[in-house]
């Protein structure tokens, strides 16, 4: 009985001897398939975008006109309206985020919290294009009635307060943003309180800590640079959206510093004029559009990379 | 029960395929024919490519709205049988294609100038200035004189005007644009005529839908959009002085009179902009949408089939086009094309 399950043992180590190498090779081919796939899309990216990089070098960066009658094409106030409206997206979904996640994982009853975070998740599925209509049919005409005049009203001293109430603009789409970018971040940084090992709250409160100073104290210092991730996560969708913001963005080929004034993406500027380019060399400085958002995203991803590792190497040596 | 019919239908499928790879005469009973291009026409075309199967049940339509300029770069790379475009081809474009590719107008269609200015009930008039006034930023307030001369009987507010046009490539954008080059030399000059082109000023809205959003929610504004996306949804929009000096009420009847209007000065190949027509009832902002096809067809088979599809569309099709909200081609017009389909050479 014993001698037979030796054997058996040992057959099944033979036969994983053997299926191992062609399961390494296979998850091999799969892993570097990707980094391939990436690799043709730079490629691909750059070649057809190679007749704009001809015709326009680095003015396509520095240059505000975006003409396709004349062909004249740059992009500054495009890079200038992705950073901002993303940005400003952070800006409103961070805090918000992260009060949801600590409500989440420490502060709300426990009966409540997972019929919550589900609510919260679900918000991830809404499909972008009806963000977009509730942006254009509810959210649009309460900041032309009511939010953007206040704001005029009592703020108006700031630049950013400054201009007509339009309604559709920066403001718009970075709330519309942020209320995409929301489920994001808070699911991932309630994962992230989670792992904070229950002895450390204790610890916490065994000090005499009130509910605060536990979050403070024993929470969020160990959760940094995954809340960091979580953020980087969010940044990255606000970056990429196309359809919600070009609904309730205004595209306007301008800078201003008024929150209020249209402003346009670059992937807005994609969806929207790819299909109906019918020259090469605007195809082609759509196409380098799409490139330089490709660069934007991997410099602030390698940024923010460099920061959790700073951060939490700074947390090691504190420890 | 359903399971076994189910697989009985998969059985006769998988003895189909076999049977068309095998069989060549049956692959070619029933014929499909590949399109691609202009979104704006895609209702009436797909409601022909129906249609027509009932004409010649032998030849089936697989037609793609990408939109005009990936119309005319399938057509180009010759990739589909035929394009289709609602901006006819440039020189340049027309010297870059492999053959000679020949422009079949289908329908025409029209551009309304749709506003929202709260309490207004009468229906608002709008001269040639006053359009590319507002649009070129000039003119600021309802309360101009350049609007209010044509609308003395209308309370205009004192409120900004807030401009609304297309943030998306499309052909509506290219036939308003194209009218406003036609009636302003500022505009000429300055902006000039495309799928999208660099506005002067106000806000931009994606697709038809946005920009009737955007008038709907914004007081005070103003866009275009096509006339069969204002008439489905009740949108408020002006009447247009045409050349003659007459308001136009847009519509069909006023659409198709455009067209009549330009068969004097009509190009052999069709190559016309609508806009600013003569005649005293035509209205001013329309166009024509075309299909592209080469004047030699390789495959005799399929060549035929899509002249005769083509001519059957331009005939019989027409009377499909007003309940679709496109105006019809006029008679004239449509003798000098079926002239023009009997020349495409088919076969070798």
């Amino acid at each position: 009985m014993e001698s037979n399950q030796v054997l058996l043992t040992a057959k099944s180590t033979r036969k994983q001897g053997f299926s191992d190498p062609f399961f390494k090779a296979m998850v091999a081919v799969f892993a570097w398939s990707l980094v391939f796939l990436a690799g043709l899309l730079v490629v691909i990216l750059v070649t057809s975008s190679w007749s704009s990089i001809k015709e326009f070098g680095w003015s396509f960066l520095w240059t505000s006109e975006w003409d396709p009658v004349a062909e004249r094409y740059g992009i500054l106030p495009i890079i200038y309206g992705t950073l901002v409206s993303s940005i400003l997206a952070l800006v409103i979904a961070v805090p918000i985020s992260f009060g949801i996640a600590i409500f989440l994982a420490e502060l709300g009853p426990s009966w409540l919290r997972s019929p919550l975070g589900m609510l919260i998740e679900l918000l991830a599925a809404v499909p972008s294009v009806i963000y977009g209509l509730w942006g254009i049919f509810v959210l649009v005409p309460v900041l032309r009635t009511v939010v953007e005049p206040f704001l005029g009203k009592y703020f108006g001293f700031l630049p950013l307060f400054q201009g007509p109430p339009y309604g559709v603009g920066m403001l718009a789409a970075g709330i519309i943003l942020a209320i995409m970018i929301i489920p994001t971040i808070s699911s991932i940084s309630r994962e992230v309180f989670l792992t904070v090992p229950i002895s450390m709250k204790e610890g916490a409160f065994g000090l005499g800590a009130t509910r605060w100073e536990m979050v403070r104290l024993a929470i969020l210092p160990p959760s940094r640079s995954g809340l960091l991730g979580a953020v980087l996560l969010g940044l990255g969708r606000a970056l990429g959206e196309t359809m919600a913001v070009t609904m309730v963005i205004g595209n306007r080929h301008d800078i201003s510093l008024s929150l209020f004034a249209p402003s346009y993406t670059m992937a807005s500027l994609i969806a929207n004029e790819f299909s109906e380019a019918t020259s090469n060399l605007y195809t082609s400085a759509l196409m380098e559009t799409g490139l330089i958002l490709l660069i934007i995203t991997l410099i602030l991803n390698i940024v923010a990379r460099t920061l959790v590792w700073s951060v939490s190497r700074t947390a090691r040596g504190g420890r | 029960m359903k399971i076994s019919k189910r697989f009985l239908n998969m059985t006769a499928g998988v003895m189909g395929l076999l049977l068309a790879v095998s069989t060549p005469a049956i692959a070619e009973k029933t014929m499909l024919i590949n399109g691609a291009g202009a979104t704006f026409p895609y209702p009436i075309y797909s409601k022909w490519f129906s249609e027509y199967q009932k004409v010649n049940p032998a030849v089936a339509f697989n037609y793609q709205s990408i939109g005009s300029g990936g119309g005319i770069k399938q057509i180009s790379a010759r990739t589909v049988d035929f394009g289709a475009s609602d901006a006819f081809l440039t020189r340049d474009q027309l010297m870059q294609a492999p053959g000679k590719l020949i422009h079949i107008p289908t329908v025409a269609g029209a551009v309304v100038i749709t506003y929202n200015i709260p309490g207004l009930t009468q229906r608002l008039k709008f001269t040639p200035e006053a359009i590319a006034g507002i649009f070129l930023g000039k003119i600021k307030n309802w309360s101009d004189p350049e609007i209010a001369k044509a609308n003395p009987d209308v309370n205009l507010p004192s409120a900004d005007i807030i401009p609304v046009h297309r943030s998306d490539g499309s052909g509506t954008t290219a036939i308003f644009t194209d009218y406003l080059s036609s009636i302003s030399s500022a505009w000429k000059s300055n902006v000039g005529k495309g799928t999208s082109v660099n506005w002067p000023a106000g806000l931009g809205g994606k697709g038809n839908e946005g920009v009737a959003g955007t008038v709907k929610q914004t007081p005070n504004s103003v866009g275009y959009v096509e006339l069969a996306y204002a008439e489905k949804n009740n949108l408020a929009y002006g009447e247009v002085q045409n050349k003659s000096g007459n308001f136009i009420t847009p519509g069909l009847a006023a659409t198709t009179k455009a067209v009549e209007g330009k068969l004097d000065s009509m190009p052999d190949d069709f190559r016309i902009s609508l806009v600013n027509p003569d005649g005293a009832e035509a209205y001013p902002i329309s166009g024509l949408t075309w299909i592209l096809v080469y004047q030699k067809q390789k495959d005799a088979v399929k060549g035929k089939a899509i002249v005769e599809f083509l001519k059957w569309a331009i005939r019989d099709g027409q009377k499909y086009a007003k309940e679709l909200l496109y105006a019809p081609l006029p008679e004239q017009m449509v003798e000098k094309i079926e002239q023009r389909l009997s020349e495409i050479e088919v076969g070798k």
